[in-house]
Protein backbone atom coordinates (compact mmCIF):
# COMPACT_ATOMS: atom_id res chain seq x y z
CA UNK A 1 0.00 0.00 0.00
CA UNK A 2 1.63 3.14 -1.11
CA UNK A 3 1.98 5.63 1.69
CA UNK A 4 -0.80 8.29 1.91
CA UNK A 5 -0.47 11.43 3.94
CA UNK A 6 -4.05 12.03 5.60
CA UNK A 7 -3.40 15.57 7.20
CA UNK A 8 -0.77 16.90 7.30
CA UNK A 9 2.66 15.52 8.76
CA UNK A 10 0.42 12.01 9.06
CA UNK A 11 0.36 9.43 6.80
CA UNK A 12 -0.73 6.29 6.43
CA UNK A 13 2.16 3.63 6.18
CA UNK A 14 0.07 0.20 6.48
CA UNK A 15 -0.58 -2.59 4.66
CA UNK A 16 -3.09 -4.56 2.47
CA UNK A 17 -3.97 -8.28 3.04
CA UNK A 18 -5.77 -8.85 -0.20
CA UNK A 19 -6.39 -12.53 0.06
CA UNK A 20 -6.68 -13.33 3.78
CA UNK A 21 -9.81 -15.69 4.01
CA UNK A 22 -9.75 -16.75 7.36
CA UNK A 23 -9.10 -14.64 10.19
CA UNK A 24 -8.94 -16.65 13.46
CA UNK A 25 -11.83 -18.26 12.28
CA UNK A 26 -13.94 -14.80 11.09
CA UNK A 27 -14.70 -15.48 7.75
CA UNK A 28 -12.82 -12.55 5.26
CA UNK A 29 -14.38 -12.60 1.78
CA UNK A 30 -13.23 -8.56 1.26
CA UNK A 31 -9.40 -9.36 2.93
CA UNK A 32 -8.43 -6.70 5.40
CA UNK A 33 -5.61 -4.25 5.85
CA UNK A 34 -3.20 -3.82 8.94
CA UNK A 35 -3.41 -0.12 8.83
CA UNK A 36 -0.08 2.10 10.96
CA UNK A 37 0.41 5.61 11.12
CA UNK A 38 2.87 7.66 11.03
CA UNK A 39 3.48 11.55 12.56
CA UNK A 40 6.44 13.52 11.39
CA UNK A 41 6.80 16.28 13.47
CA UNK A 42 9.64 17.51 15.60
CA UNK A 43 9.38 14.02 16.90
CA UNK A 44 8.43 10.76 14.92
CA UNK A 45 5.95 8.93 15.70
CA UNK A 46 4.82 5.22 14.54
CA UNK A 47 1.28 4.26 15.76
CA UNK A 48 0.69 0.11 15.50
CA UNK A 49 3.01 -2.02 13.77
CA UNK A 50 1.05 -4.48 10.94
CA UNK A 51 0.98 -8.11 11.18
CA UNK A 52 3.33 -11.14 12.24
CA UNK A 53 4.64 -11.77 9.05
CA UNK A 54 8.12 -10.68 7.22
CA UNK A 55 6.36 -9.51 3.88
CA UNK A 56 3.87 -7.13 5.99
CA UNK A 57 6.33 -6.18 8.47
CA UNK A 58 9.25 -5.45 5.82
CA UNK A 59 6.65 -3.77 3.65
CA UNK A 60 5.92 -1.45 6.69
CA UNK A 61 9.17 -0.18 7.10
CA UNK A 62 9.40 0.38 2.98
CA UNK A 63 6.83 2.41 3.05
CA UNK A 64 7.85 4.59 5.79
CA UNK A 65 11.11 4.79 3.78
CA UNK A 66 9.80 6.52 1.11
CA UNK A 67 8.77 9.26 3.49
CA UNK A 68 11.34 9.52 6.21
CA UNK A 69 14.20 7.25 7.39
CA UNK A 70 12.88 4.81 9.70
CA UNK A 71 15.63 4.95 12.00
CA UNK A 72 14.37 8.53 12.32
CA UNK A 73 11.15 7.36 14.32
CA UNK A 74 11.67 8.90 17.80
CA UNK A 75 8.38 7.40 19.32
CA UNK A 76 6.65 3.62 18.81
CA UNK A 77 3.03 3.45 19.87
CA UNK A 78 1.33 0.33 20.55
CA UNK A 79 -2.92 0.97 20.69
CA UNK A 80 -3.61 -2.90 20.75
CA UNK A 81 -1.48 -6.16 21.84
CA UNK A 82 -3.16 -8.58 19.33
CA UNK A 83 -0.31 -9.58 16.47
CA UNK A 84 -1.96 -8.43 13.91
CA UNK A 85 -1.05 -4.90 15.14
CA UNK A 86 1.99 -5.74 17.47
CA UNK A 87 3.44 -8.30 15.28
CA UNK A 88 5.70 -6.30 13.27
CA UNK A 89 7.01 -4.52 16.74
CA UNK A 90 10.49 -7.12 16.97
CA UNK A 91 11.34 -6.01 13.67
CA UNK A 92 10.73 -2.27 13.76
CA UNK A 93 12.26 -2.07 17.58
CA UNK A 94 15.11 -3.71 15.95
CA UNK A 95 15.47 -1.90 13.01
CA UNK A 96 14.98 1.57 14.89
CA UNK A 97 16.94 0.87 18.01
CA UNK A 98 15.65 -1.35 21.28
CA UNK A 99 16.23 1.59 23.56
CA UNK A 100 13.38 3.84 21.82
CA UNK A 101 10.11 4.43 24.01
CA UNK A 102 7.52 1.97 23.03
CA UNK A 103 4.11 3.96 24.31
CA UNK A 104 1.30 1.67 25.43
CA UNK A 105 -1.48 1.27 28.11
CA UNK A 106 -0.54 -0.32 31.67
CA UNK A 107 -2.21 -3.24 30.42
CA UNK A 108 -0.48 -3.22 26.81
CA UNK A 109 3.05 -3.26 29.01
CA UNK A 110 2.26 -6.59 30.88
CA UNK A 111 0.35 -7.80 27.41
CA UNK A 112 3.28 -6.77 24.76
CA UNK A 113 5.95 -8.80 27.74
CA UNK A 114 4.05 -11.44 27.62
CA UNK A 115 4.04 -11.31 23.83
CA UNK A 116 7.34 -10.84 23.14
CA UNK A 117 9.47 -11.35 26.24
CA UNK A 118 11.74 -8.31 25.27
CA UNK A 119 12.77 -5.45 27.94
CA UNK A 120 11.48 -2.62 25.97
CA UNK A 121 11.87 0.88 27.37
CA UNK A 122 7.91 0.62 27.96
CA UNK A 123 5.85 4.01 28.84
CA UNK A 124 3.14 2.65 30.24
CA UNK A 125 0.72 5.98 29.92
CA UNK A 126 -2.28 6.89 32.02
CA UNK A 127 -5.80 7.78 30.69
CA UNK A 128 -5.69 11.37 29.28
CA UNK A 129 -2.35 11.71 29.56
CA UNK A 130 -0.93 14.13 26.95
CA UNK A 131 2.60 13.55 24.53
CA UNK A 132 3.81 16.62 22.54
CA UNK A 133 5.63 15.90 19.70
CA UNK A 134 6.23 19.28 18.78
CA UNK A 135 3.26 21.36 16.72
CA UNK A 136 1.23 17.89 17.69
CA UNK A 137 -0.16 17.15 20.58
CA UNK A 138 -0.70 12.87 21.24
CA UNK A 139 -3.60 12.47 24.06
CA UNK A 140 -3.91 8.91 24.90
CA UNK A 141 -7.36 7.28 25.66
CA UNK A 142 -7.47 3.99 27.86
CA UNK A 143 -10.42 1.78 25.83
CA UNK A 144 -10.00 -1.42 28.45
CA UNK A 145 -11.96 -4.25 27.03
CA UNK A 146 -12.82 -2.58 23.42
CA UNK A 147 -12.02 -5.69 22.57
CA UNK A 148 -8.77 -6.51 25.01
CA UNK A 149 -7.38 -5.43 28.11
CA UNK A 150 -4.61 -3.54 26.61
CA UNK A 151 -6.66 -1.69 24.31
CA UNK A 152 -6.80 2.28 24.05
CA UNK A 153 -6.97 5.21 21.23
CA UNK A 154 -4.57 7.83 20.15
CA UNK A 155 -5.88 11.60 19.55
CA UNK A 156 -4.14 13.80 17.62
CA UNK A 157 -5.42 16.76 19.16
CA UNK A 158 -4.92 19.55 17.19
CA UNK A 159 -5.43 17.69 13.40
CA UNK A 160 -8.86 15.95 15.26
CA UNK A 161 -7.95 12.65 14.22
CA UNK A 162 -8.61 9.51 16.27
CA UNK A 163 -6.51 6.52 15.65
CA UNK A 164 -8.85 3.73 17.07
CA UNK A 165 -7.32 0.67 17.24
CA UNK A 166 -9.69 -2.14 16.27
CA UNK A 167 -12.75 0.20 17.29
CA UNK A 168 -14.68 1.41 13.79
CA UNK A 169 -12.62 -0.82 12.12
CA UNK A 170 -13.68 -3.35 9.01
CA UNK A 171 -12.42 -6.55 7.20
CA UNK A 172 -12.15 -4.76 4.26
CA UNK A 173 -9.16 -4.49 1.33
CA UNK A 174 -10.31 -2.65 -1.45
CA UNK A 175 -8.16 0.50 -3.68
CA UNK A 176 -10.02 2.86 -1.97
CA UNK A 177 -8.33 4.64 1.23
CA UNK A 178 -11.30 6.69 2.71
CA UNK A 179 -15.48 6.46 3.81
CA UNK A 180 -16.25 8.68 0.87
CA UNK A 181 -14.26 6.35 -1.53
CA UNK A 182 -15.87 3.18 -1.05
CA UNK A 183 -19.36 4.62 -0.14
CA UNK A 184 -21.83 3.20 1.94
CA UNK A 185 -21.31 -0.68 0.98
CA UNK A 186 -18.69 -0.35 3.77
CA UNK A 187 -21.21 -0.14 6.14
CA UNK A 188 -21.75 -4.16 5.79
CA UNK A 189 -18.56 -4.84 6.80
CA UNK A 190 -17.97 -2.65 9.75
CA UNK A 191 -21.58 -3.69 10.90
CA UNK A 192 -19.44 -7.41 10.37
CA UNK A 193 -17.01 -6.65 12.06
CA UNK A 194 -18.86 -5.15 14.90
CA UNK A 195 -21.00 -8.03 15.42
CA UNK A 196 -17.93 -10.33 15.33
CA UNK A 197 -15.35 -8.61 17.63
CA UNK A 198 -17.41 -6.10 19.14
CA UNK A 199 -20.51 -6.78 20.10
CA UNK A 200 -20.12 -8.39 23.55
CA UNK A 201 -18.89 -5.24 24.73
CA UNK A 202 -21.77 -2.92 23.38
CA UNK A 203 -22.50 -1.94 27.21
CA UNK A 204 -18.96 -0.82 27.38
CA UNK A 205 -18.20 0.69 23.92
CA UNK A 206 -21.79 2.82 24.55
CA UNK A 207 -19.91 3.89 27.70
CA UNK A 208 -17.13 4.87 26.10
CA UNK A 209 -18.48 6.80 22.99
CA UNK A 210 -20.60 8.94 25.59
CA UNK A 211 -16.95 9.52 27.68
CA UNK A 212 -15.45 10.76 24.30
CA UNK A 213 -18.29 12.55 23.28
CA UNK A 214 -18.55 14.51 26.99
CA UNK A 215 -14.75 15.13 26.57
CA UNK A 216 -15.50 17.26 23.62
CA UNK A 217 -12.92 15.95 21.07
CA UNK A 218 -13.10 17.49 17.80
CA UNK A 219 -13.12 14.19 15.78
CA UNK A 220 -12.81 14.94 12.08
CA UNK A 221 -11.29 11.74 11.40
CA UNK A 222 -11.01 8.03 12.50
CA UNK A 223 -7.93 5.63 11.66
CA UNK A 224 -8.60 2.08 12.73
CA UNK A 225 -6.46 -0.25 12.00
CA UNK A 226 -8.74 -2.20 9.80
CA UNK A 227 -10.26 -1.36 6.47
CA UNK A 228 -11.05 2.41 5.60
CA UNK A 229 -10.58 5.66 7.40
CA UNK A 230 -13.82 7.77 8.05
CA UNK A 231 -13.09 11.40 7.34
CA UNK A 232 -15.77 12.40 5.10
CA UNK A 233 -18.85 11.98 8.22
CA UNK A 234 -17.16 10.46 11.03
CA UNK A 235 -20.47 10.64 13.27
CA UNK A 236 -22.21 8.45 10.70
CA UNK A 237 -20.07 5.50 11.94
CA UNK A 238 -19.99 6.70 15.78
CA UNK A 239 -23.99 6.75 15.30
CA UNK A 240 -24.35 3.00 13.83
CA UNK A 241 -21.79 1.90 16.63
CA UNK A 242 -24.53 3.55 19.01
CA UNK A 243 -27.34 1.83 17.10
CA UNK A 244 -25.83 -1.96 17.04
CA UNK A 245 -24.74 -1.35 21.15
CA UNK A 246 -28.58 -1.03 21.64
CA UNK A 247 -29.28 -4.35 19.11
CA UNK A 248 -32.66 -2.96 18.74
CA UNK A 249 -34.03 -5.38 16.94
CA UNK A 250 -35.80 -4.82 13.21
CA UNK A 251 -38.87 -7.22 12.08
CA UNK A 252 -36.67 -9.94 11.10
CA UNK A 253 -36.41 -13.11 11.66
CA UNK A 254 -33.57 -15.85 11.67
CA UNK A 255 -33.99 -19.29 10.54
CA UNK A 256 -30.83 -21.50 11.36
CA UNK A 257 -30.34 -24.92 10.98
CA UNK A 258 -28.44 -29.01 9.52
CA UNK A 259 -29.93 -31.32 8.23
CA UNK A 260 -28.71 -34.92 7.34
CA UNK A 261 -31.76 -36.17 5.35
CA UNK A 262 -33.71 -33.57 4.35
CA UNK A 263 -36.35 -33.89 6.75
CA UNK A 264 -35.51 -30.68 9.32
CA UNK A 265 -34.22 -28.84 6.24
CA UNK A 266 -37.79 -29.21 4.64
CA UNK A 267 -39.31 -28.15 8.46
CA UNK A 268 -36.88 -24.96 8.04
CA UNK A 269 -38.57 -24.54 4.20
CA UNK A 270 -41.94 -24.11 6.40
CA UNK A 271 -41.37 -22.05 9.18
CA UNK A 272 -39.87 -19.57 6.78
CA UNK A 273 -43.02 -19.78 5.22
CA UNK A 274 -45.16 -19.01 7.42
CA UNK A 275 -42.67 -16.03 8.36
CA UNK A 276 -42.79 -14.58 5.25
CA UNK A 277 -46.85 -15.07 5.39
CA UNK A 278 -46.16 -12.69 8.29
CA UNK A 279 -44.41 -10.01 5.99
CA UNK A 280 -41.21 -10.60 8.26
CA UNK A 281 -37.78 -10.06 6.59
CA UNK A 282 -36.83 -13.56 6.90
CA UNK A 283 -33.41 -15.24 6.04
CA UNK A 284 -32.67 -19.23 6.24
CA UNK A 285 -28.91 -20.33 6.74
CA UNK A 286 -27.79 -23.61 6.68
CA UNK A 287 -24.70 -23.92 9.18
CA UNK A 288 -22.82 -25.80 6.57
CA UNK A 289 -23.50 -23.23 3.55
CA UNK A 290 -22.95 -20.24 6.01
CA UNK A 291 -20.48 -19.70 7.95
CA UNK A 292 -20.94 -18.20 11.67
CA UNK A 293 -19.55 -15.06 11.49
CA UNK A 294 -22.06 -14.35 9.03
CA UNK A 295 -24.92 -15.25 11.02
CA UNK A 296 -24.01 -13.36 14.19
CA UNK A 297 -23.92 -10.51 11.54
CA UNK A 298 -27.62 -11.58 10.58
CA UNK A 299 -28.30 -11.94 13.97
CA UNK A 300 -27.55 -8.24 15.28
CA UNK A 301 -30.63 -6.72 14.66
CA UNK A 302 -32.94 -10.08 14.08
CA UNK A 303 -36.10 -10.28 16.80
CA UNK A 304 -36.82 -14.06 16.28
CA UNK A 305 -34.41 -16.58 15.92
CA UNK A 306 -34.93 -20.07 14.52
CA UNK A 307 -32.66 -23.12 15.28
CA UNK A 308 -33.44 -26.84 14.14
CA UNK A 309 -30.87 -29.61 14.58
CA UNK A 310 -31.59 -33.34 13.50
CA UNK A 311 -30.49 -35.63 16.57
CA UNK A 312 -27.33 -37.73 15.86
CA UNK A 313 -25.91 -39.95 18.00
CA UNK A 314 -28.70 -38.67 20.70
CA UNK A 315 -27.39 -35.41 20.78
CA UNK A 316 -27.34 -32.22 18.75
CA UNK A 317 -25.90 -32.03 15.13
CA UNK A 318 -21.80 -30.49 15.74
CA UNK A 319 -21.85 -27.93 13.13
CA UNK A 320 -24.98 -26.32 14.90
CA UNK A 321 -23.34 -26.35 17.76
CA UNK A 322 -19.98 -24.72 16.90
CA UNK A 323 -22.44 -21.57 15.69
CA UNK A 324 -24.27 -21.70 19.04
CA UNK A 325 -20.86 -21.47 20.77
CA UNK A 326 -19.21 -19.06 18.59
CA UNK A 327 -23.09 -16.81 18.68
CA UNK A 328 -23.47 -17.29 22.90
CA UNK A 329 -20.02 -16.10 23.60
CA UNK A 330 -20.73 -12.81 21.96
CA UNK A 331 -23.95 -12.21 23.81
CA UNK A 332 -27.11 -11.15 21.48
CA UNK A 333 -29.66 -9.32 23.26
CA UNK A 334 -33.36 -9.08 22.57
CA UNK A 335 -33.93 -12.42 21.08
CA UNK A 336 -37.65 -14.63 21.09
CA UNK A 337 -36.34 -18.25 20.09
CA UNK A 338 -38.00 -21.61 19.09
CA UNK A 339 -35.85 -24.90 18.09
CA UNK A 340 -37.47 -27.80 15.61
CA UNK A 341 -35.54 -30.69 14.41
CA UNK A 342 -36.07 -34.54 12.94
CA UNK A 343 -35.03 -37.66 14.99
CA UNK A 344 -34.45 -41.18 14.24
CA UNK A 345 -35.07 -43.15 17.54
CA UNK A 346 -34.43 -40.37 21.08
CA UNK A 347 -34.67 -37.07 19.36
CA UNK A 348 -32.68 -35.02 22.11
CA UNK A 349 -31.96 -32.19 19.54
CA UNK A 350 -34.59 -29.42 20.69
CA UNK A 351 -33.98 -29.78 24.63
CA UNK A 352 -30.78 -29.29 23.88
CA UNK A 353 -31.14 -26.37 21.71
CA UNK A 354 -33.61 -25.05 24.25
CA UNK A 355 -30.96 -25.46 26.89
CA UNK A 356 -28.77 -23.26 24.79
CA UNK A 357 -31.41 -20.90 24.58
CA UNK A 358 -31.91 -21.02 28.27
CA UNK A 359 -28.46 -19.87 28.60
CA UNK A 360 -27.95 -16.77 26.04
CA UNK A 361 -31.46 -15.85 27.91
CA UNK A 362 -33.38 -15.97 24.57
CA UNK A 363 -37.61 -15.99 25.16
CA UNK A 364 -38.36 -19.51 24.59
CA UNK A 365 -41.24 -18.29 23.19
CA UNK A 366 -43.14 -22.39 22.09
CA UNK A 367 -41.29 -25.57 23.45
CA UNK A 368 -40.71 -26.45 19.59
CA UNK A 369 -41.64 -28.85 17.31
CA UNK A 370 -39.94 -32.47 16.98
CA UNK A 371 -40.73 -34.88 14.47
CA UNK A 372 -39.96 -38.77 13.71
CA UNK A 373 -38.38 -39.62 10.85
CA UNK A 374 -39.69 -37.48 7.86
CA UNK A 375 -42.14 -34.78 8.55
CA UNK A 376 -45.78 -35.79 6.96
CA UNK A 377 -47.81 -33.23 5.51
CA UNK A 378 -49.47 -32.07 8.87
CA UNK A 379 -46.37 -31.86 10.42
CA UNK A 380 -44.95 -29.18 7.69
CA UNK A 381 -48.36 -27.63 8.93
CA UNK A 382 -47.35 -27.46 12.26
CA UNK A 383 -43.80 -26.07 11.23
CA UNK A 384 -45.55 -23.18 8.74
CA UNK A 385 -47.91 -22.29 11.79
CA UNK A 386 -44.99 -22.17 13.98
CA UNK A 387 -43.35 -19.76 11.42
CA UNK A 388 -46.25 -17.43 11.43
CA UNK A 389 -46.98 -17.34 15.60
CA UNK A 390 -42.86 -16.59 15.44
CA UNK A 391 -43.83 -13.73 12.93
CA UNK A 392 -46.66 -12.55 14.54
CA UNK A 393 -44.68 -12.15 17.72
CA UNK A 394 -42.15 -10.34 15.93
CA UNK A 395 -44.64 -7.91 14.26
CA UNK A 396 -46.00 -7.15 18.17
CA UNK A 397 -42.72 -6.25 19.63
CA UNK B 1 -17.43 -13.13 52.26
CA UNK B 2 -18.31 -12.62 48.77
CA UNK B 3 -16.47 -13.44 45.81
CA UNK B 4 -17.14 -10.66 42.98
CA UNK B 5 -17.12 -11.30 39.37
CA UNK B 6 -15.57 -8.87 36.96
CA UNK B 7 -17.90 -7.91 34.39
CA UNK B 8 -15.86 -7.55 31.56
CA UNK B 9 -13.33 -10.49 31.40
CA UNK B 10 -14.94 -12.49 34.29
CA UNK B 11 -12.32 -13.02 36.79
CA UNK B 12 -13.60 -13.89 39.96
CA UNK B 13 -12.06 -12.10 42.87
CA UNK B 14 -11.79 -14.89 45.95
CA UNK B 15 -11.59 -12.80 49.47
CA UNK B 16 -9.90 -16.36 51.06
CA UNK B 17 -7.37 -15.67 48.13
CA UNK B 18 -6.83 -12.14 47.68
CA UNK B 19 -4.51 -10.59 45.12
CA UNK B 20 -1.19 -10.51 46.77
CA UNK B 21 0.54 -9.38 43.99
CA UNK B 22 -0.96 -6.39 44.33
CA UNK B 23 -0.42 -6.39 47.72
CA UNK B 24 -4.27 -7.75 48.47
CA UNK B 25 -3.70 -9.78 51.51
CA UNK B 26 -5.29 -13.11 51.93
CA UNK B 27 -8.59 -12.30 53.85
CA UNK B 28 -9.45 -9.11 52.25
CA UNK B 29 -13.09 -8.19 51.40
CA UNK B 30 -13.98 -7.14 48.37
CA UNK B 31 -15.13 -3.90 49.77
CA UNK B 32 -11.76 -3.52 51.59
CA UNK B 33 -9.61 -3.17 48.46
CA UNK B 34 -8.51 0.38 47.68
CA UNK B 35 -10.75 2.01 45.15
CA UNK B 36 -7.32 2.03 42.88
CA UNK B 37 -7.33 -1.04 42.82
CA UNK B 38 -7.83 -2.95 39.39
CA UNK B 39 -8.76 -6.44 37.88
CA UNK B 40 -5.32 -8.32 37.59
CA UNK B 41 -6.58 -9.70 34.48
CA UNK B 42 -8.18 -7.26 32.17
CA UNK B 43 -7.41 -3.91 33.93
CA UNK B 44 -11.01 -2.82 34.94
CA UNK B 45 -12.26 -0.91 37.64
CA UNK B 46 -13.82 -1.99 40.99
CA UNK B 47 -16.72 -0.47 39.78
CA UNK B 48 -16.76 -3.08 37.09
CA UNK B 49 -17.31 -5.97 39.42
CA UNK B 50 -20.48 -7.45 40.82
CA UNK B 51 -21.02 -10.06 43.59
CA UNK B 52 -21.50 -13.49 42.34
CA UNK B 53 -24.12 -15.35 42.65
Amino acid sequence: MKPVEIAKGIYSVGVRDWNIRDFHGYATDQGTTYNAFLIVDEKVALIDTVKNKKQFTQQLIDNIATIIDPKKIDIVISNHTEMDHSGGLPHVMHYIGEDKPLYCSKMGKKNLAKHFSREWNFHAVNNGEELSLGEKTLVFLETRMIHWPDSMFTFAKEDGVLFSSDGFGQHYAGYELFDDEVGDKIMYQAKNYFANILMLYAPRIKKLIKGVVDLGLEIKMICPDHGIIWRKDPAKIINAYNAWCDQTPKRKALVVYDTMWESTEKMAEAIVDGLIEENVITKLMHVRSCHRSDVITEMLDTRAVIMGSPTLNNQMFPSLMDTITYIKGLKPINKIAAAFGSYGWSGEAVKYINKEFEAMKFEIVDPGIRVQYVPTPDDLKNCFQLGAKMGKLVNES
Amino acid sequence: MDKYVCTLCGYVYDPEVGDPDEGIEPGTKFEDIPDDWYCPVCGAGKEDFEIQE
